[in-house]
């Protein structure tokens, strides 16, 4: 059930612009019944307009979906519409117009520790730049416009705040507003550009296919002059940011998980005896401190801690298997190994696709592939490496693999035709009208380390003091 | 199956092939004469070298193949070789900085990204880089072997336009931009907009006069640079001095009798030279060009050293060159059966002939002996012995060994 052409489909966003975004569409009298971030529903259609259904995508997956043409239209902010056309100029997106909202900007800031202010001092200064983001294209599209000598980017899936001062020297991230991020111990540099709300279009659908009806509906918000990627320095008032504690002093420096994987990580953390405080409080705190006076805690995303770790950024990190092993499959002599299974939060990693496709296993479904009725399968996950390695393994043929970040459920059966996804109970698959025909492998919670770390005899010994003392979680 | 190839990849079929190898073997044999030596540098190279100031403008950065590897977890990015120059700096500098001169050549391909897919995202070159020369000297030699070369290929008409790299960043610093709009300015220039220069260069009417012939005449002997230079007296010291470099080189071309043209606006893409560039133009398609970097060692940590090159793009020279058809064996040996034995007599005399230095092809009837000069068959059994047929002259001859083949196609 691919593209059905007189249907006029829309990506929207989650996050920071669904609010704003469904309100407008309230007022333009193009609303969609459950489009209010309360309910898991991806799926949505029109109250007006039979042919008009859309779809809720995080916001960075919208600017790619309406590339490759799975969707006529979308709304998410220029970012990340930025973020695909700098690395891929010839993409199929048309910024149709900007909308009369938006939400804060993208800055290039600094941690104080760098004594940086202001532009000039990057390019004439120090070498070795290590800049966390999540915009990566971005990033590299501006060290080639200042003329970076030496640089190093570390694209991160979130909480690119966290690591300055002591894991980076730059940040290129979005923020409400100078003084937000002030209060996280960094100084706003440079602003790259302003977030506001696009309505985008895939060009050969603008140009062949009658989205009348949604322009139409949507004109009155258009906002004449269009933005595009502009860098100003910000106002500088030299205001200091906050001064953050002098976390890079202790001599193990752990990083514990954020979102989902907090809570089993600190019950597990209290099993075990091993006080982190403040882990588990309302609002994310990104540096705790332990009952071990010689251990460090930030929290950050546990897809990005293989590669912190590895970078000796961090000793060691409470992460997935599955992060452990995507990052292993991309890097194979990295020097990250795991130190200690935690046993909890297990899940199984899975192939799975729509029920209405005859095929019960990944030998069936390459057979389907080698016969042509599903030429160039399209293949959604957030394991991108663990993906392509399952899929090369099993010979599936010109694959087009969509990286997803989170809901990838939600792509099956309009925009791929296989999932590769995580699932505790498989409970959600089933749901979507989804099949597991294979599973990839299971994952559970896991210490792991640098084994670099492991040849400093002092390092080395906290270590094993601390997979003694989570060793006492499991029993 | 068709359309498997990447898009902007080329195939290279025996025909180019033949082009491509005259191309690169009158190159080589020039540049070999010349005492210069044959180098190679991997295709993969780490990205940094290329991002240094005043090595590829960012234009050309965003459209450099560059990838994490597979042990890349530092965030150390490689690249697909989008230039050979600074490969070739790297080589001399990792391996070679002892050596105070250097004569180095390459045959290389290099990887740009070009959007539409329709043009060549590969690209080869015959380069040669003349390192540590002194200055006249050496920019004359570059220049001497890239004309010898392009004669050699019978391109005798082509236009060799120079231009000045120092004049122009002088010309620029005329302007008195801050640094922001200096680099923006410098950054439209590299890419071809020469129209940065005359927005900004309309402020300041006193520049006029020598900026506007330099931008709208084209020179054809030191004389012009003698009259831009009588037209500047207010001009800076480096735009002064880099207008002497600048006649002094086309002073000694004069010298040799090698014609040109001076057009300011042939200087493109790379930030790293310093001095002369220049570029060979027929019919509007740049056939190559070089000029001298004096600063890109010492830009890439290495010694102070000197240095200018040039280099040849081959894919338009295979489109210009006429060639003869390509050269066909010279002698064909038909065989008319497959069995064990007859394959081994075909194998036996082809052998035979190949080490008195023939072309033999072997064919069991698959081709028509008519494309080749002699057409070998052998005989039957009964009959020890071969056939040899002059197709051109339509004679035929019974040989009983191979040496009597040979005696009868050496005539």
């Amino acid at each position: 059930m691919r593209y059905q052409s007189s249907y006029v489909r829309i990506a929207l966003p989650k996050g920071r612009l669904l609010s704003a975004t469904a309100d407008l569409l309230d007022q333009v009298g193009l609303d969609f019944e459950d489009y209010d971030g309360k309910t898991r529903q991806y799926n949505l259609q029109s109250v007006r307009f039979p042919r008009v259904s859309a779809r809720v995508f995080q916001e960075k997956d919208i600017a790619v979906q309406v590339a490759v043409g799975n969707y006529d239209l979308g709304i998410c902010g220029l970012d990340w519409i930025e973020e695909l056309r700098t690395r891929y100029p010839a993409s199929a997106v048309v910024e149709v117009s900007r909308l009369d909202y938006g939400e804060g900007y993208i800055y290039l800031a600094a941690s104080q520790e760098t004594g940086l202010y202001d532009m000039d001092g990057l390019s004439s200064g120090r070498d070795n730049w290590r800049i966390v983001t999540e915009y990566a294209n971005l990033a590299h599209t501006l060290t080639s416009n200042l003329r970076l000598k030496s640089f190093k980017i570390f694209p991160v899936w979130g909480a690119a705040e966290a690591y300055p001062p002591e894991n980076a020297d730059l940040v290129i991230l979005w923020a409400r507003n100078e003084n937000e991020m002030r209060a996280q111990g960094l100084v706003p540099i440079m602003r790259l550009l302003s977030v506001d709300a696009f309505l985008i279009a895939n060009r050969e659908r603008l140009e062949n296919k009658d989205l009348s009806e949604v322009l139409g509906c949507l004109s009155p918000a258009f906002v004449a002059k269009a933005q595009t990627l502009v860098q100003e320095k910000v106002e500088i008032t030299r205001k200091p940011a906050i001064s953050l504690s002098h976390w890079k002093e202790r001599e193990l420096r752990l990083a514990l998980p954020d979102g989902h994987q907090k809570v089993p990580t600190a019950e597990f953390l209290q099993r075990a005896g091993l006080n982190v405080h403040g882990y588990c409080g309302r609002t994310v705190s990104r540096r705790l401190s332990s009952d071990l006076e010689w251990l460090g805690v930030k929290v950050i995303r546990p897809q990005d801690m293989p590669l912190q770790v590895a970078n000796g950024n961090f000793d060691v990190a409470v992460t997935g298997r599955d992060w452990l092993l995507e990052h292993l499959y991309r890097f194979p002599s990295s020097p990250v190994m795991e130190l200690l299974d935690l046993g909890f939060g297990a899940v199984r990693i899975v192939a799975a696709l729509s029920r209405e496709m005859a095929v019960d296993d990944i030998d069936g479904f390459r057979s389907l592939v080698q016969s042509g009725k599903l030429a160039s399968p399209r293949v959604a996950s957030e394991y991108t490496n663990i993906a392509d390695r399952y899929l090369r393994d099993n010979h599936i043929s010109s694959y087009r693999l969509i990286p997803t970040w989170g809901a990838s459920e939600a792509f099956l059966p309009e925009d791929a035709d296989l999932l590769i996804d995580n699932t505790q109970t498989g409970r959600t698959l089933a749901q979507h009208d989804l099949r597991i025909i294979d599973v990839l492998l299971k994952s559970t919670a896991c210490l792991i380390g640098n084994k670099e770390s492991l040849d400093s005899p002092g390092t080395k010994e906290k270590i094993e003091r601390v997979v003694e003392a989570l060793g006492g979680g499991l029993s | 199956m068709k359309n498997q190839r990447c898009k902007g990849m080329r195939d290279l079929l025996p025909r180019d092939m033949a082009g491509f190898r005259h191309v690169e073997d009158t190159f080589r044999a020039c540049c070999l004469k010349c005492g210069y030596q044959e180098v190679r540098t991997p295709t993969l190279e780490y990205l940094h070298l290329f991002t240094a100031v005043g090595t590829l403008t960012p234009s050309m950065l965003s459209k450099v193949y560059s990838f994490l590897d597979w042990d890349g977890w530092s965030g150390e990015r490689v690249v697909l070789r989008p230039d050979n120059t600074i490969p070739v700096a790297r080589l001399y500098i990792d391996n070679m900085s002892e050596y105070k001169r250097a004569r180095l050549f390459y045959v290389s391909n290099s990887f740009i990204f070009e959007e539409t897919g329709k043009k060549d995202r590969e690209r080869w070159q015959c380069g040669a880089e003349s390192i540590g020369g002194t200055k006249l000297p050496a920019d004359a030699e570059i220049i001497s072997l890239a004309r010898e070369v392009l004669h050699r290929l019978g391109l005798d008409t082509v236009t060799l336009q120079l231009s000045h790299a120092g004049l122009v960043k002088a010309l620029i610093k005329e302007l008195k931009l801050r640094p922001s709009e200096e680099a923006k300015v410098t950054s439209r220039i590299l890419e071809g907009d020469w129209q940065a220069l005359t927005e900004v260069k309309s402020a300041r009417n006193e520049l006029d006069r020598f900026l506007g012939p330099l931008l709208n005449l084209k020179g054809k002997s030191g004389g012009f640079l003698q009259n831009v230079k009588a037209l500047s007296r207010e001009a800076s010291s480096s735009f002064k001095s880099s207008l002497d470099d600048f006649i002094e080189t086309t002073t000694l071309l004069d010298g040799l009798k090698c014609s040109y043209e001076i057009d300011i606006t042939a200087i493109r893409t790379f930030e790293y030279y310093t001095g002369i560039c220049f570029r060979f133009m027929l019919n509007g398609e740049k056939l190559g060009g070089g000029g001298r970097y004096d600063n890109l060692m010492s830009l890439m940590s290495g010694n102070d050293t000197t240095a200018c090159g040039f280099a040849l793009y081959v894919d338009p020279l295979l489109k210009l060159l006429r060639w003869e058809n390509e050269a066909k064996p010279g002698i064909l040996i038909r065989g008319k059966q497959t069995t064990p034995e007859a394959v081994e007599a075909c194998f036996g005399l082809a052998q035979a002939l190949r080490n008195a230095e023939q072309t033999v092809l072997v064919d069991f009837g698959e081709r028509e002996p008519c494309d080749y000069r002699w057409a070998i068959s052998i005989s039957q059994e009964d009959l020890p012995g071969f056939t040899v047929t002059d197709c051109r002259e339509k004679r035929e001859w019974n040989a009983a060994s191979p040496g009597e083949v040979l005696s009868i196609v050496r005539g």
